[in-house]
């Protein structure tokens, strides 16, 4: 796993990646805080955080399309396969490699809200919470980049579907405001959802009866559901929006507040895409 | 030291290999060889833990690789038929990652990186990025990679495609000392490259193994269908005659080819072929029948690949891909056979001015 982490190190600093990475993000960083904490003269670092987490959006995917695709298409995959390694070593080491590039930025932006305390008063102590909680919160994306990364061997392509899947996610809170929030129409979208479930099933493990089975189990207990009790279904959709933001949970940081279920929420997600990554690349062994 | 057991991969419908079961001993070197599409490169990958296995294990050195992988794959270095490597980095780089992940450290590594460079021959590139170097040298980093933490197995995958002739002969040099010490496995879909250098030569076609055995005994096999055959400047019912009067040809062919010379197959029942050619050398000159060439086919290993290969594909009906090669190594086939000729001709040309004295004596 050290050998992994060390390697992927070497292998980020000697291309543009993490360079172009870090500096994005300070450049955003840079910027926020000088129109809040500068122009405006605003006390709170926080709110420049809450400005740059869109510009994850960009550079997240940026920084994870190449982790998996480029062992692939290069076929280094298979020297990774030969080597006394676990595929959990591998990703783990790679996910490590990830949070430490993202980190040497972090470390330099949270020495920002020192500078500014020598200027005024500034509440450090909701500052070094949001940028804990916004490490975190980058780490949970990171990991469903790795996550995409592993499904193609296409750089770009692993861009391309995690950029939207982050907007998406960025937006959703937002987007919740004007879906249906009826019963009928929360229920239909849930059983559109487990059809696209299905697909997804179908294309990760080519395994159709697999997909079928989990997409018709899935609509028959959401009609079921429906029929027994439609008010459980009431502004449902809307909800669910809302909860798998990961965005929505950072601005409770923001407010000031450290929300400990908002930080087991976010390790979950790591566990859960890093899961799902191990899986990925076990299963081209098995394909 | 390898046990492999009943091993199938299956891709849905698809059987890429299909029951295979063998065992390798320590300290030789194994040829694995088959057609395109044959199941080579899938054994291989079952074999070092790249791929799984619809059906049965693999053990090595007593460890299955399923099972204990870690175990298993520290006795192996593999190299894929692509060398897996990091085109935006140095071999020394490259080594090291590798030589880490294999569990080595420190001084061990330093010493270990420098033994595998000098023993393939990169200290003149070790400090070039990989993406500019020669394809040859790119097989040799891969080969060193494999050779990391001195395993007792070296598994190449088709180690000499795609390179010229001189790295075909370096690589096959550096294969040929790996096999003193190591237990070294290559495939190959090159004949006469398994024959120079395999102790000894596994045959897959179609994900079966049809033959294990030493290329000596392969021949053999083949022995009993040795042919001998001629061209003479004579016609077809005076060759016949000759023939007939001969004890040691059992049964031939003819072919007219115009211009006065006919070209005879004959087949050989007992004796060696030596033999035959002299005694229809003689009884030609006798006649005052000029020979305008004389050859000897043995069985190579070639005939034995095709009869082996080629019965499987009767059986199971033509594959393209099968037939491609086939073609190919027939060409293989008679590109050697006009150097047999020559040389024939050669001594032919030599006995001739011995011949002449001794009829003139008579």
């Amino acid at each position: 796993m050290i050998a992994v982490l060390k390697h992927e190190l070497s292998n980020y600093f000697h291309s543009l990646t993490a360079y172009i990475f870090g500096a994005f993000l300070l450049a955003f960083v840079g910027i926020g805080a000088m129109i809040y904490n500068i122009q405006q003269a605003v006390a709170n670092f926080e709110y420049v955080l809450s400005f740059v987490s869109l510009v994850f959006v960009v550079i997240i995917p940026i920084l994870t399309m190449r982790v998996i695709a480029e062992e692939r298409k290069q076929k280094t995959d298979q020297l990774l396969y030969s080597l006394p390694l676990t595929t959990t070593q591998v990703v783990i080491g790679k996910y490590l490699a990830l949070l430490v590039i993202y980190l040497i930025p972090l470390c330099l932006v949270s020495v920002y809200p020192l500078i500014f305390a020598q200027y005024g008063e500034v509440y450090l102590l909701t500052s070094y919470g949001s940028i804990a909680a916004f490490f975190i919160m980058g780490a949970a994306l990171i990991s469903i980049g790795t996550f995409i990364s592993s499904l193609t061997e296409n750089q770009g392509f692993a861009a391309g579907i995690a950029i939207p899947v982050i907007l998406l996610n960025y937006y959703s809170v937002s987007l919740a405001e004007h879906v249906s929030s009826t019963a009928f129409g929360s229920a239909i979208a849930l059983c559109v959802l487990s059809g696209l479930l299905g697909v997804v099933i179908r294309f990760l493990t080519k395994n159709e009866n697999v997909a079928y089975v989990v997409s018709i189990v899935l609509i028959a207990v959401v009609c079921i559901t429906y029929f027994m009790d439609n008010a459980v279904f009431e502004g449902l959709l809307p909800k669910i929006m809302t909860k798998l933001s990961l965005f929505e949970r950072f601005y409770t940081f923001v407010s000031g507040v450290f929300d400990m279920t908002a930080i087991v929420y976010y390790l979950t997600v790591i566990a859960f895409f890093l899961f799902l990554s191990v899986q990925s690349l076990e299963k081209r062994r098995y394909n | 030291m390898i046990t492999v057991e009943h091993l199938t991969k299956r891709y849905g419908d698809f059987t890429a290999v299909n029951n295979l079961s063998f065992e390798i001993e320590e300290g030789h070197v194994y040829g694995f060889l088959g057609p395109n599409g044959a199941g080579k490169s899938t054994t291989m990958n079952i074999m070092t833990g790249c791929l799984s296995a619809t059906e049965g294990r693999v053990r090595i050195g007593g460890y299955d690789i399923f099972e204990e992988p870690d175990k298993a794959k520290r006795l192996m270095g593999y190299l894929p038929e692509q060398p897996p490597l990091y085109m935006n980095e140095t071999p020394v780089e490259y080594l090291k990652f590798v030589g880490e992940a294999k569990g080595l450290k420190g001084r061990e590594l330093a010493e270990q990186i420098e033994k595998v460079i000098s023993q393939t021959k990169l200290e003149d590139v070790r400090n070039r990025l990989i993406s500019k170097l020669s394809k040859g040298y790119r097989q040799r980093v891969g080969i060193a990679q494999a050779l990391l933490g001195n395993p007792k197995v070296i598994i190449l995958d088709e180690p000499t495609v795609g390179l010229d002739p001189l790295q075909i002969i370096e690589i096959r040099d550096l294969i040929g000392q790996l096999g003193q010490e190591h237990t070294v496995i290559l495939s190959s879909h090159i004949l006469s490259e398994v024959q120079a250098i395999c102790e000894k030569v596994l045959i897959i076609a179609k994900g079966k193994l049809v033959a294990f055995d030493k290329p000596e005994n392969l021949e053999k096999l083949l022995m009993a269908s040795n042919t001998v055959s001629f061209i003479a400047e004579a016609k077809t019912d005076e060759i016949d005659e000759i023939l007939k009067g001969m004890w040691v040809a059992a049964d031939w062919q003819m072919k007219d080819m115009g211009n006065g010379s006919t070209c005879v197959e004959v087949q050989i029942e007992q004796g060696e072929a030596s033999n035959l050619c002299r005694s229809i050398f003689f009884a030609f000159a006798k006649e005052g029948k000029a020979l305008l060439e004389l050859t000897s086919k043995k069985a190579n290993l070639e005939d034995v690949f095709i009869e082996l290969t080629e019965s499987d594909i009767a059986e199971r009906g033509l594959t393209e891909s099968v037939l491609e090669v086939t073609e190919m190594e027939e060409k293989e086939i008679k590109e050697q056979k006009t150097v047999e000729k020559i040389i024939i001709k050669e001594e032919e040309y030599k006995m001739d001015g011995t011949e002449e004295s001794g009829v003139e004596d008579k």
